[in-house]
């Protein structure tokens, strides 16, 4: 913050004469490789397709129009599959989690210089890969299927999970684990007086959270071939059954709203 | 009895909390330490349960010498120490009854605390206590959900539910108002004189505990500045204890100022 003493009085600026020129020359870079950027993508993109577009959209659109109700008689098995493999999924990954978050916390690792780095490395790596690598990996592995889903979604939502809630146990108050600590209690004690009524509202609130993710995130599996809905959508696709790939579309948009409609009442309830 | 010999902690970050402080605390004697902020009062309570390690020195409780306790044996000896905290320190989302068994924490094993199935006798001793304190019709409710003056009753409950010998009291009233504190520390040292507990408050009020102890320690940098009845408190006295220290520094900052006007 520069002061500068003016025969007239302090004068003062944000920036220094240095730090605004600095600044200025900042704006300016970020422009020119926003400027060049744009000139290379412009000359890798085909034109005529893009003008092309709106056309191509209103065709698959008059295509697609209206969709073909019947179709959903084949659609109930697939959308109740999807949901499966997100909910038990998420329990899965929960249940995974929980340990893993623990370990991770600062305040409650048992080794801050050994087991925390290893929790912390389980819980970058099932973050860092999507569900649906995590899918097509373990598709070669267990074979393709609704178990294979599963696994893939509650591998990927381990990392997720254990994040928010080794940081939830980070944040608890700690005059309260003190307290417990106070009495006499044993480690277990303290973990289950002190700490977790504390973390419960965070617990509930990623388990529903994350369940919600996991319902959009699976619907997508099956076209890898992990089970699902998304099966169907890439047959149809594949077919350019138009009309069958709209009414998926509704039917997943129709899941995901009552999902986010549940989640929310749940969360709700909890907190 | 309570005897602390040449106690002292020294934390991590250098800083001298406890110079070698020496205090015997006989049966029943209910004990005010005052001092300013940071003069080690915190950390002389928690030294004695050894929620904060001790550097050097011996505390003994009665024939045990609390310092030399292994993990289990440290976990025993708090049993006989019901501690009592400035911010009621209560699990917040769990019920008033919960809260006040948890003190049987240290009895109980874990699944059946965990299951809250503690023994009928704990259960009939937190409603005795409860309705001792006056707050036997919020046993159900949550501990949040209770004002300040509430809580620190039900703080109390679960230091006395111990079954203690001896009570750690960290700044009791610090977070309530004049009244209910008046309320805290009068019911605080009653139930000290009815149990024959000896007691150590920590408090920044010290017309409060002049009013309610029979024995005030004064604090200062770590070491003991006073030791004494109550009566004996004069200005000059409170002036060792708080004073100088904080006169220089504060005609010292004001001499700093006047200087960066010219």
């Amino acid at each position: 913050m520069p002061v500068n003493n003016t025969p007239d009085g302090p004068v003062w600026r944000q920036r220094t004469q240095a730090q605004s020129l600095l600044h200025w020359a900042g704006w300016l870079l970020g422009t020119a490789v926003f400027v060049v950027c744009w000139q290379q993508i412009s000359d890798a993109t085909t034109w005529f397709f893009v003008w092309d577009a709106p056309r191509i959209a209103g065709d698959i659109w008059t295509r697609a129009t209206p969709p073909r109700w019947e179709y959903i008689a084949q659609l109930g098995r697939p959308i109740w599959d999807t949901i499966n493999i997100a909910t038990l999924g998420t329990l899965l990954a929960l249940f995974l989690a929980v340990p893993v978050a623990f370990l991770a916390a600062r305040n409650t690792t048992p080794s801050a210089l050994f087991v925390r780095p290893v929790a912390l490395l389980v819980i970058v790596s099932t973050r860092s890969i999507n569900s649906l690598i995590w899918a097509l990996l373990l598709i070669a592995i267990i074979g393709p299927g609704v178990f294979a889903g599963i696994m893939a979604i509650a591998i990927r939502s381990i990392g997720f999970c254990a994040k928010l809630l080794y940081e939830a146990i980070e944040e608890i108050d700690q005059r309260q684990v003190e307290a417990i600590t106070a009495t006499g209690a044993s480690r277990w004690q303290v973990m289950a007086y002190g700490i977790v009524p504390q973390i419960m509202p965070a617990f509930a609130g990623i388990a529903v959270f994350r369940w919600d993710i996991n319902i959009r995130e699976s619907t997508v599996l099956g076209l890898v071939g992990a089970g699902g809905i998304g099966l169907q959508l890439s047959s149809s696709l594949n077919t350019l059954a138009w009309p069958q790939v709209s009414l998926i579309l509704l039917v997943i948009l129709v899941a995901v709203v009552i999902s986010e409609w549940v989640s929310a009442k749940i969360r709700g309830a909890i907190i | 009895m309570l005897k602390l010999e040449q106690l002292e902690k020294t934390y991590r970050t250098g800083d001298k909390a406890l110079t070698g402080i020496d205090l015997t605390v006989p049966d029943g004697q209910v004990l005010a330490l005052i001092g300013p902020s940071g003069a080690g009062k915190s950390t002389l309570i928690r030294c004695i349960n050894r929620l904060v390690e001790p550097t050097a020195g011996r505390v003994w409780l009665d024939d045990l010498e609390l310092t030399r306790l292994s993990a289990t044996g440290l976990r025993n000896a708090r049993r006989q120490m019901g501690m009592i905290f400035q911010e009621y320190a209560l699990v917040e989302r769990l019920t008033v009854m919960e809260n006040v068994l948890s003190g049987r924490l240290g009895y109980v094993g874990f699944w059946r605390s965990y299951l809250r199935r503690y023994p009928q006798a704990d259960v009939d001793e937190a409603f005795r206590l409860l309705d001792r304190v006056g707050l036997l019709a919020m046993a159900d409710k949550r501990a949040d959900e209770l004002s300040g003056g509430q809580r620190q009753r039900v703080g109390i409950c679960r230091a006395l539910i111990q079954n203690p010998k001896l009570l750690l009291v960290d700044e009791p009233t610090a977070s309530l108002d004049p009244k209910t504190s008046r309320q805290i520390m009068r019911l605080i040292c009653e139930l000290c004189a009815e149990r024959g507990l000896a007691a150590i408050i920590n408090i920044h009020d010290v017309a409060l505990a002049q009013r309610f102890v029979q024995r005030v320690v004064g604090l200062r940098a770590g070491s003991i500045a006073f030791d004494g009845a109550p009566d004996r408190l004069s200005p000059e006295v409170l002036t060792s204890i708080y004073g100088e220290e904080d006169w220089e520094a504060t005609s010292q900052q004001a001499e700093d100022e006047s200087e960066g006007a010219e």
